[in-house]
């Protein structure tokens, strides 16, 4: 067929590495300009620290670089501030982890794991791909622009971010381009897993890791759109003049604002927190089923509640959807919404705990492999616990009165993202390295990048409840150094900052491990280095174009583990036979 | 194992060929996006200290006939994707043709009211409730362009398929065609909410 993208083997260097519409190779495209994406974040947020801990003294080393209008003699500006803040949440969670989460690990596993031969519709892949990196330029490129980049918080509340510098249009043109990229790999997701599954691959024997894929692109799919609409109309106000989030007689210093107002703020709200929250689980649910996949792999046995996993995963899916304002118990919406909010809160956290406790329970009476991938996985449960567990009085709306917009929260949704899915997220890149490169990562820098980390995530996001206990509002330019009832928790600021300059000193065994271990050093001998019995595994290394040389049938559940009786102590799911 | 399955027979489990599960897919979010901008619409109305009746500021009529013509539209559509399953290449033609004919019409009435507008000096900054029409209606009036440039392509160079892989192509017009009956359908909303309510 003449528009079959797979018809042709002669490719050129563009067509195979640039423009390519593989999978795999889009799937490596998104890891690689992803993890770029993370790391710039990263200093975004080494730099905010050293602000926190020495409030108003220069730089050190890179504060002459940065510019009179953001740091003039080294030190930084409230303004800049803003932007790094509101630059650091967008770039973390839209350019550096979902990216990650499913534009990398997505598109290379799934395919692999339900045994098609790609996604289903590989041109509209290659194009969220490329939306993807349109949306990361354009964000990277408001830095430059007068004013700067956004400056309102990865929130950007009005009227506040109506009213702010040109950084904010560019924001909101650059999330138009991630949401399309978004949308495209998300029908791209649903159509593949429902259509291309391989003959005999039920729902009921999906792995854990492509259940949690399908619905987070089903939360993708429905929960984004509405983000779009609160975009555009976001864009109305700042380039059309509209007011749809403007109120009337809104005074901006000390003038009233042109416009004819009757507008809503809390419109924003809504429309921004009914995408925010499913968002926060797009951002766990791919992290657990990696985190699944490596435990059942290393616990050599099956994963206790398979069953009561999956349907975890799509109740929480449903809830994820009407929990959203329980971010706005401080707008004064009423008791009576407040009341149905916080129900819905507590019921979500269920299927959480759920899901935390199968996978604990897994962990009982196995012979335990404690490689690298498997010592992040393993840490990822008790991190994630943490941050699941304080959430729970922020879903109260009387706590959360004194808890709202303080450290506190900044802690707990850490907890969930940086040693939670993070970690998932470094504990795949051990895990699957050997299927993509065909090499394994070296042993000992995973343990040298894996403990200080561990320490290092715990220091830094553990004092923040102190804090914030104490009343220490986010998004503060000092810290709260000028606040009587905070100058017992600012010693703490300096603690976190050394501890988050230290973080970063070990992520460079990861990275030096990455390339080193790409380049030469242990060559896998087996295309199932790790024994495993998901169908990824059962594919040549590095699987080649159409990954099976023929197509497999799928015969078992995903996790056929120390099976008594069989052969070896993993049954792969293509085996035949009883 | 190298080509991708499902692009023009369907799979037996799920009774649906790859682009039209894509395509129903794509218009859930779509409902998703219109669906915010309707709950803006009522939000924004519910806090409004007054709101003018949409007939009051808008032309009823000239969106009754629009309203007609989108309908029109649609049948054709229909008509197109029933021809080609008669093997009737040239009633084919005609009908998407009239298609997309009949969204130009629409377009042009569509262009005309705005100008009127524009006249009268109504713009998207005088009031929440013309910021909401042109928000609504330009957003709308962006998906018919959309579809034009589909159904173009499906019209002239697209149309060569029916040559090398008719089931394909058949299966191209629907999937164009349950794209095109969605923007019609949101229009059948938006007719009465902005102009009659
Ligand atoms: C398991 C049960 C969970 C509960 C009950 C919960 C509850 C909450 C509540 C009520 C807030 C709002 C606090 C406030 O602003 O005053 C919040 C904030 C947040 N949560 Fe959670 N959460 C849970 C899990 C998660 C997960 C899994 C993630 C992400 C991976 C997450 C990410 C966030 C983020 C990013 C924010 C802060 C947003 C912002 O204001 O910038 N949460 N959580
Ligand atoms: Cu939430």
């Amino acid at each position: 067929m003449s528009n079959d993208p797979h018809n042709s083997h002669r490719l050129n260097f563009w067509q195979k590495y640039i423009f390519s519409t593989d999978h795999k190779v889009i799937g490596i495209q998104y890891g690689i300009t992803a993890l770029c994406f993370l790391f710039f974040g990263f200093c975004l947020m080494m730099l905010m620290r050293w602000q926190l801990a020495y409030p108003g003294e220069p730089i050190p080393f890179i504060g002459k670089f940065l510019g009179e209008n953001r740091a003039p003699g080294g030190i930084m500006l409230p303004e800049f501030y803003n932007e790094l803040g509101a630059m650091h949440g967008t770039i973390m969670v839209f350019l550096g982890v979902v990216p990650l989460l499913v534009g990398a690990f997505g598109n290379y596993i799934v395919p692999l794991q339900i045994g098609a031969p790609d996604m289903t519709f590989p041109r509209l892949n290659m194009a969220s791909y490329w939306a993807f990196l349109a949306g990361g330029i354009t964000m990277l490129v408001s830095f430059f622009v007068p004013g700067g980049a956004a400056n309102s918080g990865w929130t950007s509340y009005p009227p506040l971010a109506d009213i702010a510098t040109t950084g904010q249009t560019l924001w909101i043109l650059g999330m138009v381009f991630l949401i399309t990229s978004s949308l495209l790999g998300a029908v791209n997701f649903i159509t593949t897993i429902f259509q291309l599954r391989a003959p005999g691959l039920t729902f009921m024997r999906l792995p854990v890791f492509v259940w949690a894929q399908l619905v987070t692109a089903f939360l993708l799919l429905l929960a984004f759109p509405p983000l779009e609409a609160a975009g555009i109309l976001q864009l109305l106000d700042r380039v059309a003049g509209t007011s749809f989030f403007l109120p009337s007689g809104l005074m901006v210093s000390g003038e009233p604002l042109e416009v004819s107002g009757g507008g809503s703020v809390l419109l924003w709200q809504h429309l921004f927190w009914f995408l925010a929250h499913p968002e926060v689980y797009v951002l766990i649910l791919p992290a657990m089923g990696i985190v699944s996949e490596i435990l059942a792999n290393n616990i050599r046995k099956p994963l206790w509640g398979y069953k009561s996993m999956v349907y975890s995963v799509i109740f929480l899916g449903f809830m994820s959807f009407i929990v959203w304002a329980h971010h706005m118990y401080l707008t004064g919406m009423g008791t009576a919404i407040n009341a149905f909010f916080q129900a819905t809160t507590m019921i979500i956290s269920i299927p959480s705990v759920v899901i935390l406790t199968c996978l604990f329970i897994s962990l009982w009476g196995g012979s335990i492999r404690f490689n690298t991938p498997m010592l992040f996985a393993v840490a990822f449960l008790p991190m994630f616990g943490i941050g699941g567990l304080t959430g729970l009085p922020l879903g109260l709306s009387a706590p959360d009165i004194h808890l709202h917009d303080t450290y506190y929260v900044i802690g707990h949704f850490h907890y969930v993202v940086a040693p939670g899915t993070i970690f998932g997220i470094f504990a795949g890149i051990y895990f699957w390295f050997p299927k993509i490169t065909g090499r394994k990562m070296n042993e000992f820098l995973g343990h040298l990048h894996f403990w200080p980390s561990l320490l290092f995530m715990n220091c830094i996001f553990m004092p923040m409840f102190v804090q914030g206990l104490a009343g220490m509002s986010r998004r503060l330019y000092d810290g709260g150094a000028q606040y009587a009832h905070l100058q017992g928790t600012l010693n703490l600021h300096k603690m976190i900052s050394m501890s988050a300059w230290g973080l970063a000193l070990f992520q460079l065994p990861f990275i030096i491990n990455l390339i080193w271990s790409m380049c030469k050093r242990n060559i896998v001998t087996s295309d199932n280095p790790w024994k495993s019995t998901t169908l990824e595994w059962q594919t040549p290394t590095p699987p080649g174009h159409g990954n099976f040389p023929v197509e497999p049938v799928v015969y078992r559940g995903p996790y056929e583990y120390s099976v008594p009786g069989a052969a070896e102590d993993f049954t792969p799911q293509n085996k035949p036979g009883g | 194992m190298d080509a991708i399955p499902y692009t023009v027979e369907p799979r037996q489990d799920t009774g649906l060929y790859n682009a039209k599960l894509g395509v129903w897919l794509f218009l859930a979010s779509e409902v998703m996006l219109f669906g915010a901008l309707f709950s803006t619409y009522i939000l924004l109305r519910i806090g409004a200290a007054q709101w003018p009746l949409g007939s009051s500021i808008l032309n009823v009529p000239i969106g009754a006939v629009n309203t007609v013509i989108l309908i029109t539209s649609s049948v054709t559509m229909v008509m197109s994707w029933v021809a080609l399953k008669d093997k009737s290449f040239g009633r084919f033609k005609l009908c998407l043709g009239l298609t997309i004919l009949l969204a130009l019409a629409f377009l042009a009435i569509k262009g005309f009211e705005y100008n009127a507008k524009f006249e009268h000096h109504y713009f998207p900054k005088t009031s929440t409730f013309l910021a909401i029409y042109f928000t609504l209606t330009g957003l709308h009036a962006l998906h018919i362009v959309g579809g034009v440039i589909v159904n173009s392509y499906f019209w002239g160079p697209g149309c060569k398929m029916w040559q090398s892989d008719p089931e394909h192509f058949i299966n191209r017009i629907e999937v164009a065609g349950l794209y095109w009956h969605f923007v019609d359908l949101v229009w059948i909303f938006l007719f009465p909410v902005l102009y009659l309510l």
